[in-house]
């Protein structure tokens, strides 16, 4: 067993949050097209209630911290937070789109021995990555902004989520990363917005653009394996928990709302009103979550995939149900293996079902 | 015997869980854990307070062990830890102002 997965598991057997991700703004100087939150900055948390937070985390045992937004570089505070956050010697990801980024900023980041800096890219070609980020000549202040991170020696992640409008471009961006040394990573998961509204689930990509990732080498390593038909469910795929979201992770908005995971908007409570060990602890919403196994999966506890899905608990969630399937994960599973899945099978019966009703009921006015 | 000064280098993430220190550095991502005895000695590298102080204060009284067999134990250990990155050595006490920019 690998030390990390070793420190997961005492974390999940103690109840200790790990990894925390906290947005420090929505505001953003982007307007990305495929991007789930409201762009306000209204009840933001202070530099004073940010820090106190901070405080309180790695007084909970929080390792891994994530700083993101928004842009968290539009706040003027935003390196005095980090800051804080390294004193308190937590190991600190800095996700930006990196657009106000110059050498000053890149030294500051190394100075304060910031772990990992992850990026946006949606492409190589500027016509293609501005067309998404809303913001002509982004691409170029990107990865200007990359080059200076990396000439300070610091680890940079190119994060590449797909979509229609730039499926064609992951291996322009792969090689992108190469040639500026970064790490590159791929998500083909587009969320609904956080206020439920699924208007940007358009942006998808299809199920044969999916599967042309999934068989591609460069992209997911070893096909055969990522592809392999999923082995029978077994105990501890029924025992087990459906992903660390609630259980050693979670996500605290501007505002200072605990979420289980910044994919699954169920509120748990407010830092502003409630110490966050109280919230972590004691939670009704974090509490339900947490009891959540396998095999109190509604539909997926009997499906073939079970113990390799990627079904994301916070995405299932925003369909209806916390304990049913993600429609995006059961095509995910689907387009991989080739095997259909329980999810699918339940919404085709349903679909079925509803055709045959004749008579609608009748709704008083 | 040359007194050590021990610090806690400012390039790791640092947390306790369970008594024991996970570390994890900034500059390679390596990620380290250190058992009861080492998280002791990591949490008293204050730069300040020497090696052999920290051994007879901490290490001694807490496992009941002889010194000299517990300071050189300890030696061997802040070199590993110095030649990772972890600890810094030193062989006078840091005064604030380089502490300031050490931790």
């Amino acid at each position: 067993m690998s030390l990390m997965s070793d420190l997961n598991q005492k974390a999940f057997r103690r109840g200790v949050p790990l990894s925390v991700h906290l947005d420090v703004t929505y505001r953003c100087n982007e307007r990305c097209e495929h991007c789930y939150l409201e762009h306000d900055g209204d009840g933001e948390m202070n530099t004073a209630e940010i820090k106190t937070l901070l405080d309180q985390l790695a007084a909970a045992g929080v390792f891994f911290l994530t700083i993101s937004g928004g842009e968290p570089l539009v706040r003027p505070d935003c390196f005095e937070i980090i800051e804080h956050a390294r004193k308190l010697r937590f190991n600190v990801k800095f996700k930006t789109n990196a657009i106000l980024i110059r050498e000053k900023q890149a030294k500051r980041l190394r100075e304060l021995n910031v772990e990992q800096v992850q990026i946006s890219v949606y492409s190589h070609r500027a016509d293609v990555h501005d067309g998404i980020s809303k913001v002509p000549g982004s691409l170029k202040r990107t990865i200007a902004a990359i080059r200076l991170l990396k000439s300070q020696g610091l680890k940079v992640t190119i994060a590449n989520v797909l979509m229609k409008g730039n499926i064609h471009d992951a291996e322009g961006v792969r090689q992108l990363a190469a040639e500026v040394g970064a790490h590159y990573t791929l998500d083909p998961t587009i969320t609904p917005m956080m206020n439920g509204d699924t208007g940007l689930l358009r942006l998808r990509i299809s199920s044969d653009s999916l599967r042309s990732v999934f068989q591609n080498t460069d992209l997911v390593g070893n096909v055969e394996e990522f592809c392999a038909p999923p082995p029978p469910v077994d105990e501890d795929a029924l025992e087990g928990y459906p992903c660390s979201a609630g259980h050693t992770a979670c996500y605290v908005s501007p505002r200072g709302e605990v979420y289980p995971c910044v994919q699954f908007p169920i509120t748990c409570g407010n830092v502003r009103e409630q110490e966050f060990l109280d919230i972590w602890q004691n939670s009704p919403q974090l509490l339900e979550v947490r009891a959540i196994r396998g095999k109190d999966l509604t539909t997926c506890s009997s499906c073939n995939h079970l113990g390799t899905c990627t079904r994301c608990p916070g995405l299932a969630y925003m369909e209806g149900n916390m304990r049913g399937p993600s429609a995006a994960d059961c095509e995910k599973s689907y387009v991989r293996t080739g095997i259909v899945t329980a999810g699918m099978r339940a919404r085709a019966n349903s679909s079925l079902r509803s055709d045959l009703v004749q008579i609608r009921p009748y709704i008083a006015a | 015997m040359n007194d050590i000064y021990i610090t806690r280098s400012n390039a790791v993430a640092a947390r306790e869980l369970g008594g024991e220190m996970m570390i994890m550095s900034a500059t390679d991502s390596t990620l380290f854990s250190l058992n009861e005895t080492a998280t002791l000695i990591w949490q008293a590298a204050d730069g300040k307070t020497s090696l052999a102080e920290i051994v007879e204060n901490r290490i001694c009284q807490e496992y009941h062990v002889e010194p000299e067999v517990a300071y050189q134990d300890a030696e061997d250990l802040v070199q590993e830890l110095a030649s990772l990155g972890i600890l810094l050595l030193s062989d006078q006490p840091v005064g604030n102002a380089q502490l300031e920019v050490m931790q």
